[in-house]
């Protein structure tokens, strides 16, 4: 078997090129990249506003807009009645008067409220009006599970949105795309559903947000909506992931190469829109595809998935295409959601029964 | 527009005040017990200190759009009868709502309108035609709705009052003069967003006028199953906003008392809620049997209310309108229905490719996929003629399929 290039997540290397050098040392997490996202885009377009519930004075429940308030002011980033509806239907006649609102919705489970909104309006609305409303909202949710939530805390609601056309769904997994998908997803036209894995928060890299900054407002960020990128190369299967499920990937594709097998992993970045051409280009390659992903395996996103890769790529598969996915249960409570969550073995299972011969 | 106002919350002090516990700021935002009545329905003018009769001119030019939109709900009607669009819900009866949510407005300011405002929006200068694209069937809406700063008619119940207090709370963090006027019917009052967008607006104090048409039905249900609140107005005062309640068949009243409410509101006073009483003449839509649960004695009672007939009274007996004046009102109206029953019998050629155009602000690779399969379908339906061009951003991924 072929030598996998053992490239940390970090380091590897957009597709289009222009990664930004580190300073040496510099370091930050994904919830402080998520933070200057969101005070760079503040500072370069005075539309752009956010708000939620205790996004001001908190800070947010996961800090993620802290200091917001008291740099820019309680009119720029401000607390709202604790109604999820009422922050969308505001944030949908914002944007029609030309505002570019980001609300947080404080947890996955706690959006739903809102579903009205987003599916008969933030979605619609540009099509309804044959664009000329176009509503530039970026609903931020704290997303996913592995963070020991009680009930509610952690679904996985992304086939939700991702199938509602009209809507741009996001799901970052690293420090680096964190802060450039955030301000690509606040500078769209198009209204955003922005999924932030909240067990990776709290995860590290090697990045100097003040050159990101830099990067992406001298254009120079490479686009990543409907851009996946080959997270991990190898040229004997393919795991597809987004979110938090692609540092377990790449832990798989670790423990798989000791085994001898050469695993390239693709993160998708962004769910909608998809990314075919990344994704069949390394499956046509290898051969051989799981999809991995945390939210129930029933009817959701990893389907989609796999249905596309087997309609555009069946004449170069070895095996059928497999799911690592949640089971089709409710989020389980915290001491059993590591029997549902995809795990490194679960998924090294799944590549085993790609039918390999010898 | 109106003149009835100082400004504070205090134009809106409830009439007949039962006292008790409640402190006076408080009672200042219950409504009066008795809706606002300028004009009765003899055409006699009923006096009211709080809220002067709106002027002659104004009254005129307000008949005027009255009788436009009975003949606009009147024609609609008849071309849903003849097969030229799927569905119409008649504002007929409630004419006087429609007109004066639109001619309260100044240019600056934005309506929000429900599927039942057509004449609202029609007022507020937005082309019929446009208007009715909707109920045509060609699209989903007509209008731009920056052009004449009329939202699209909502469909969903009481989501667009959200919307609304977006609207102007945009405006106000800019320091603009809007007022948005956002309409529901008594129905919308008990789905959750209705609240949620008045306490919003009350919370964030932006000028807002949440205009209520109780015409007693929602579809079926009669407003006795959507609440036991002593008048819709009351819910106000929950949130801290005043309540007012007004003859929604009165043009005079209606002019009046939503006059003073967009001017409290653009003088900063914050927002208020107003609820017309009205009725539903006709069933919810064509599609509707209102005999299934109404009686015909229970709209007969309502005839000698209707909001045209007293109007007209008011003004033949100052005057103001002579029949020269009434003819030059029919000939607009029948204009306008003119235009409308042309507009509405000439064939629209609805695009198919223009499907996939809206969804996002450009395609995706999928949308791409799917406009190209559509667009062979049809020319393969078309027949052996020659193949369409391709489309300019070209068929995306083309797989290897055999």
């Amino acid at each position: 078997m072929t030598q996998t290039t053992e490239a940390p997540i970090a380091d590897r290397a957009d597709r289009a090129g222009s990664t930004p050098a580190p300073r040496a040392g510099a370091t930050s997490t994904f919830a402080k990249a998520l933070n200057a996202a969101l005070a760079d885009a503040m500072e370069a377009d005075p539309a752009v506003l956010m708000f939620g519930e205790d996004v001001g004075t908190l800070g947010g429940v996961f800090r993620i807009t802290d200091g917001l308030t008291a740099r820019f002011g309680e009119e720029r980033c401000f607390d709202t009645p604790l109604a999820e509806a009422g922050i969308m239907g505001m944030a949908v006649g914002m944007a029609m008067n030309g505002m570019k609102p980001v609300v947080e919705m404080q947890f996955d489970a706690f959006a739903y409220p809102a579903f009205e909104q987003v599916v008969s309006h933030v979605a619609k609305m540009p099509n309804r009006t044959r664009g000329k409303v176009r509503l530039p909202i970026v609903i931020r949710i704290p997303y996913a599970g592995g963070i020991g939530g009680v009930e509610h805390h952690c679904d996985s609601s992304e086939a939700y949105y991702a199938h509602t056309p009209g809507l741009t769904v996001l799901a970052p997994a690293t420090v680096r795309d964190a802060y450039f998908m955030l301000r690509e997803a606040i500078a769209s036209p198009d209204p955003v559903v922005f999924l932030e894995p909240k067990k990776l928060y709290w995860s590290k890299e090697e990045v100097d947000l003040a050159e990101l900054r830099r990067t992406f407002d001298e254009g120079e960020a490479p686009r990543r909506i409907g851009r996946a990128v080959v997270a991990r190369q190898g040229t004997d299967a393919t795991l597809i992931s987004y979110g938090p499920s692609v540092p377990t990937a790449l832990g798989a594709a670790a423990a798989a190469a000791e085994e001898g097998r050469s695993i390239e992993v693709i993160d998708l970045r962004s769910i909608v829109p998809f990314d075919d051409e990344t994704v069949c280009e390394s499956v046509r390659r290898t051969g051989r595809a799981v999809v991995v992903a945390e939210a129930p395996g029933f009817a959701s996103v990893a389907s989609e998935i796999v249905a596309r890769v087997q309609e555009r790529c069946f004449h170069s598969l070895a095996a059928p295409v497999l799911r690592v996915t949640g089971f089709d249960i409710p989020y389980p409570s915290p001491k059993l959601e590591h029997f549902y969550l995809p795990s490194v073995d679960r998924i090294l299972d799944a590549v085993d029964d790609l039918q390999w011969e010898d | 527009m109106s003149t009835a106002t100082n400004g504070g919350r205090g134009s809106m002090l409830g009439g007949a005040s039962d006292g008790g516990a409640a402190p006076a700021a408080d009672r200042a935002l219950l409504p009066s017990a008795e809706p606002v009545q300028l004009v009765d329905p003899d055409g006699q003018h009923n006096h009211d200190d709080r809220y002067p009769l709106p002027d002659g001119e104004q009254l005129l030019g307000a008949f005027g759009r009255l009788v436009a939109g009975r003949r606009i709900n009147d024609q609609a009607n008849a071309l849903v009868r003849q097969g030229r669009m799927a569905v119409y819900p008649s504002s007929h009866g409630q004419e006087a709502c429609q007109v004066a949510a639109a001619v309260v407005l100044g240019n600056e300011d934005w309506l929000f309108p429900t599927y039942r405002d057509t004449v609202a929006v029609i007022t507020r200068g937005v082309d019929p035609l446009q208007v009715l694209t909707l109920l045509r069937g060609d699209w989903h809406g007509g209008y731009d709705p920056h052009e004449h700063r009329v939202a699209t008619q909502a469909t969903p119940l009481a989501t667009q009052l959200l919307h609304a207090v977006g609207v102007a709370h945009a405006a106000k963090l800019r320091g603009e003069p809007t007022v948005v006027l956002a309409m529901c019917g008594d129905g919308a009052t008990s789905e959750g967003d209705f609240h949620e967008a008045l306490n919003f607006a009350a919370v964030f104090h932006v000028p807002v006028v949440f205009f209520i048409q109780n015409n007693e039905f929602a579809i079926s249900v009669p407003l006795k199953n959507q609440t036991v609140a002593p008048s819709l107005a009351h819910k106000a005062i929950g949130y801290g906003m005043p309540g007012e309640r007004v003859d929604g068949n009165d043009l005079a009243a209606l002019l009046a008392v939503l006059g003073a409410a967009v001017d409290r509101a653009r003088d900063g006073g914050g927002p208020s809620l107003i609820e017309a009483h009205t009725y539903r003449m006709q069933a919810h839509t064509n599609a509707d049997d209102a005999t299934r649960y109404r009686s015909a004695d229970d709209v007969e009672r309502w005839v000698p209310r209707d909001p045209i007939l007293r109007m007209r009274t008011y003004l033949r007996a100052l005057n103001l309108l002579t029949d020269e004046g009434e003819r030059a009102f029919a000939d607009e109206a029948d204009a306008i229905a003119a235009a409308i029953r042309k507009g509405l019998n000439t064939e629209v050629e609805v695009n198919p490719a223009e499907l996939f155009e809206y969804v996002y602000t450009e395609k995706t690779s999928q949308l791409r996929e799917q406009a190209e399969q559509l667009r062979e379908e049809l020319a393969r339906d078309a027949g052996a003629g020659a193949a369409p061009d391709a489309p300019a951003d070209g068929a995306g991924d083309e797989g290897d399929q055999p």
